[in-house]
């Protein structure tokens, strides 16, 4: 286990950077964790960020495709908000585990 | 008289139906299996019709002969489910009433839901090898082909039988070099994924057998549309891979069935409790194989572990008992990557495929995540344990529990 200092706190994080504890995640973390991604965080991708968070905390697994038919935004959308792995990416900011997409 | 019924008699209903035909008297439990098909695909035996090792006998038998006496079997289209009121309504109007239900309807291709992929390219330079008649297209075609850019690509996770397009592009690349036109083929393997396979060791084993063999890695390509003008894939950042030869992994969903009876996920899966298999909210429903929401691969070794625990837990629940058997994830593959050798796969929920051997520790005669001959002798001999032990479900020696015995630890 690792961990990351962010916003002046130390987090537990796992090799690949993925924060171990959902709890200790704070939108200015989101915020400091977008600039290593060049992402200016707007209201967007915090409603995209907020929906993992919600889905995470029920236990549902994570597509692209489900976030896709969230009605926040579409498939192509979330690329233009998280360009390169939008899932993996978005996943990172919002605090939770990378999603398994699953085998 | 109290009823089961099962939907599907694919890989673990018709387990399900033989197990509890076993167990259950005749006196006091209706079975019924309910399926469209009156043939039993061999699904894992289609990849290998392309390459002309399989035919259409191999794979393709009479489900009535797998299934025990004694047990009610209908053949015909599922309208839905109406789980309040405890039945199900088939075709025509009919209506038949459970105590207890087992959905295992399987998954389905939906080439619909990637734009271009059923136009006027499907079966001329796009197919598919997860149908019978998409692997006997490719066979006609790989007949005659002079070659060009072959690339295997996959739309969407889960599909069924996650190891098959790397089988594929290695029994691709193995059959062209024994044509003598190796030089004349491009083969290129694209996927959403950031590897060949989602579980870390098993996808740096498997990227390095692939490009050993010369074909290429495209990664993190989400496919949005099939261009049939330009042969071009296009994923939904805009990425381009140009091709002669496509063959597609389409969307995987579950039977249109489960929608209409609003007991799927958004890809018309069951979510089930991962380790029970029961639905959270109707206790006397259960999804087991292919059809179930859980996280694990859609593979026929899912189904035939799953279906010793969905057999245990039925027991419980008809005798009132808790559910105390609990699935771990358990899959098992067989890698086929050309020239007579395969590798193998072992893994559950919490543990990524790891080397070793398998099944029994430090023995075999399996090896885990390495390349032998013995390991293709086992997949081969599997066609016959599937039709003949696996299905009437007569017992295996091996655990429907994931263990550790035999395997080495990687450092990551």
């Amino acid at each position: 286990m690792a961990e990351k200092l962010l916003s002046g706190v130390t987090v537990k994080v796992n090799a690949e950077g993925y924060f171990e504890d959902l709890n200790q995640w704070t939108k200015e973390m989101a915020v400091e964790m977008a600039k290593e991604f060049n992402i200016e965080l707007t209201e967007k991708h915090f409603e995209v960020i907020d929906y993992l968070r919600q889905k995470q905390k029920t236990g549902e697994q994570l597509s692209i495709r489900k976030v896709g038919n969230s009605g926040i935004t579409d498939i192509k959308g979330l690329y233009t908000l998280f360009p390169g792995g939008p899932l993996k990416i978005s996943s990172k900011l919002a605090g939770i585990p990378k999603p398994v997409s699953c085998v | 008289m109290k009823n089961i019924v099962i939907l599907g008699s694919g890989t673990a209903g018709t387990i399900m139906a033989n197990k509890l035909r076993k167990s259950l008297p005749a006196k006091t439990w209706n079975i019924t299996l309910v399926d469209r098909e009156r043939n039993h695909y061999y699904q894992p035996g289609f990849l290998f019709i392309p390459f002309g090792s399989y035919s259409e006998s191999d794979v393709v038998k009479p489900k009535a002969g797998f299934l025990p006496s004694g047990v009610n079997v209908i053949y015909t289209d599922i309208d839905k489910i109406e789980p309040q009121q405890n039945h199900v309504l088939l075709a025509k109007n009919k209506s038949l009433g459970y105590d207890f239900l087992i959905i295992a309807t399987g998954a389905q291709l939906k080439p619909d839901e990637t734009p271009g992929l059923k136009d006027k390219l499907y079966y001329k330079n796009i197919f598919d090898f997860y149908t019978l008649a998409g692997s006997l297209a490719l066979f006609e075609l790989f007949k005659t082909w002079k070659g060009g850019k072959l690339v295997m690509a996959i739309t969407e996770l889960p599909f069924k039988c996650p190891v098959a397009p790397i089988e594929f592009v290695c029994l691709a690349e193995a059959f062209f070099e024994k044509k003598g036109m190796r030089e004349k083929i491009d083969i290129t393997f694209v996927t959403p994924l950031s590897g060949a396979f989602t579980k870390p060791v098993c996808s740096d084993v498997l990227t390095e057998v692939l490009e050993k063999k010369g074909i290429k890695i495209v990664t993190d390509f989400y496919i949005e549309r099939i261009d049939n003008d330009t042969k071009t894939l296009i994923s939904y950042d805009g990425k381009e891979v140009p091709f002669d030869v496509l063959v597609i992994v389409p969307v995987n969903k579950g039977d249109d069935m489960i929608e209409r009876s609003g007991l799927g996920d958004d890809l018309n899966f069951v979510p089930v409790n991962k380790h029970t298999l029961q639905h959270e909210v109707y206790y006397n429903i259960f999804a087991v194989g292919d059809a179930a929401a859980i996280p694990t691969s859609k593979a026929g070794s899912v189904a035939h572990f799953a279906a010793d625990v969905l057999f245990e837990n039925i027991m419980s629940a008809i005798n009132g008992k808790p559910l105390e058997a609990k699935f771990d994830g358990h899959s098992n593959c067989y890698i086929e990557t050309g020239y007579g050798k395969a590798t193998l796969v072992d893994f559950n929920y919490d543990t990524e495929p790891l080397p070793g051997t398998y099944p029994l520790a430090g023995i075999g005669p399996f090896k885990l995540l390495s390349i032998t001959r013995i390991n293709h002798w086992g997949k081969l001999m599997f066609r016959w344990i599937y039709w003949y032990i696996l299905l009437k479900a007569r017992p295996l020696p091996v655990s429907n529990h994931m263990s550790m015995a035999g395997k080495k630890q990687v450092v990551n």
